[in-house]
């Protein structure tokens, strides 16, 4: 059980690992690798008022990626409570950036002051979870899929539209990151 | 570019046969897939933003080895076109380009909230089973957004 007790894995080890549930989802029932579907599964499960994009059979085409959604979830969970808690350890560069932008907390994998329920009522907390959260929903939906759907599936199959998205993920990221973010932080 | 817009799928690929018994299968990958994301620590918001300022390679390592490690497989699933254990035939659907500006846009709109919340869908998830409990309420959030996707959908350029 070392590995659990070990730090971090190295990231020859995780991409490669997590490049293989695409032919695993592939070679168990030729199921497409891609998380995001599954908040379409659940508004049609959910709320599908009378939507066409949500009329159709979520349980036939969606009841296996909730389940694994479910894992993703519980595997988390696992994680979290075997291995020994520690910081990220992020570059000093980034640390550096961060504490500009006024993180002081760099316990945990995201930052307590922002990621907590009492912050939501901030404008930072709202923006980074609730304003947030609704982009990677309305943006995942409009683009056809994630970083699971389009960067990994998508690339590995070499479809061009999945290269547009990813440009996009990151032309988004980008923006976020060095004009909303130091705008957010700064207020 | 042509001038008629194909078709957008309406409908998410429909499989012919759905075995009930492989759900305790994909519920272990699952597992296996939130374990992962953890011990790689791309669930991390800290992680992200390093990412986003290109201040380590680690995110683009992992990302670019699982697309490589994806690619590689896919490549060799189809030279050996072979059936799946369900006995499905193995078949990757081609993503319609359309005019493009759904993934442009839509992809852009995923990046600002993928740098806001320092996670992308799987993650959201990850976080919650991490005791960041407050990705609930961003997760409620992400699920309200792809409502109003649906809803606003016939009037949005793709």
């Amino acid at each position: 059980m070392e590995v659990w007790h070990a730090g971090p894995w190295p990231w020859f080890l995780a991409g490669p690992v997590i490049g293989l549930f695409v032919p695993a989802l592939l070679l168990i029932d030729n199921k497409v690798f891609g998380i995001s579907s599954n908040l379409r599964h659940i508004c049609s499960a959910v709320a599908p008022a009378g939507i066409k994009y949500f009329r159709y059979d979520w349980k036939k085409t969606g009841l296996w990626n909730l389940v694994f959604l479910t894992g993703v979830l519980l595997g988390g969970f696992l994680a979290s409570h075997w291995a020994t808690p520690h910081d990220i350890a992020i570059s000093e560069s980034t640390r550096a950036a961060l504490t500009k932008l006024g993180i002081h907390d760099f316990s945990g994998v995201a930052p307590r002051e922002i990621f907590n329920w009492d912050a939501l009522l901030t404008l930072r907390g709202f923006v980074s979870v609730i304003v947030g959260g609704f982009l990677v929903g309305f943006g995942t939906a409009y683009a056809g899929g994630c970083t699971s759907g389009h960067a990994i599936s998508g690339l590995a199959n070499l479809q061009l539209p999945s290269l547009i998205a990813v440009l996009g993920f990151f032309a988004g990221g980008l923006l976020a990151t060095f004009s909303l973010l130091p705008l957010l932080f700064r207020i | 570019m042509m001038t008629t817009t194909p078709p957008i799928a309406t409908t998410p690929r429909d499989p012919r046969n759905n075995r009930p018994e492989f759900l305790i299968v994909y519920l272990v990958l699952g597992i296996a897939f939130g374990v992962v994301l953890t011990k790689s620590e791309v669930l991390s918001w800290f992680r992200i933003q390093e990412m986003f300022r290109f201040q380590s390679f680690r995110m683009f390592g992992i990302i670019a080895s699982a697309i490589a490690t994806a690619a590689i497989s896919i490549a060799l699933i189809k030279r050996a076109s072979i059936t799946a254990a369900s006995g499905e035939l193995i078949s990757l659907p081609e993503k319609e380009l359309g005019h493009g500006v759904r993934y442009a846009l839509g992809g852009s709109i995923f990046g600002l909230g993928w740098a806001l919340t320092g996670a992308c869908p799987g993650p959201l998830f990850v976080l919650v089973g991490n005791g960041i409990t407050v990705m609930l309420a961003a997760i409620l959030s992400a699920l309200l957004g792809t409502w109003v996707y649906g809803w606003v959908r016939p009037k949005l350029p793709h």
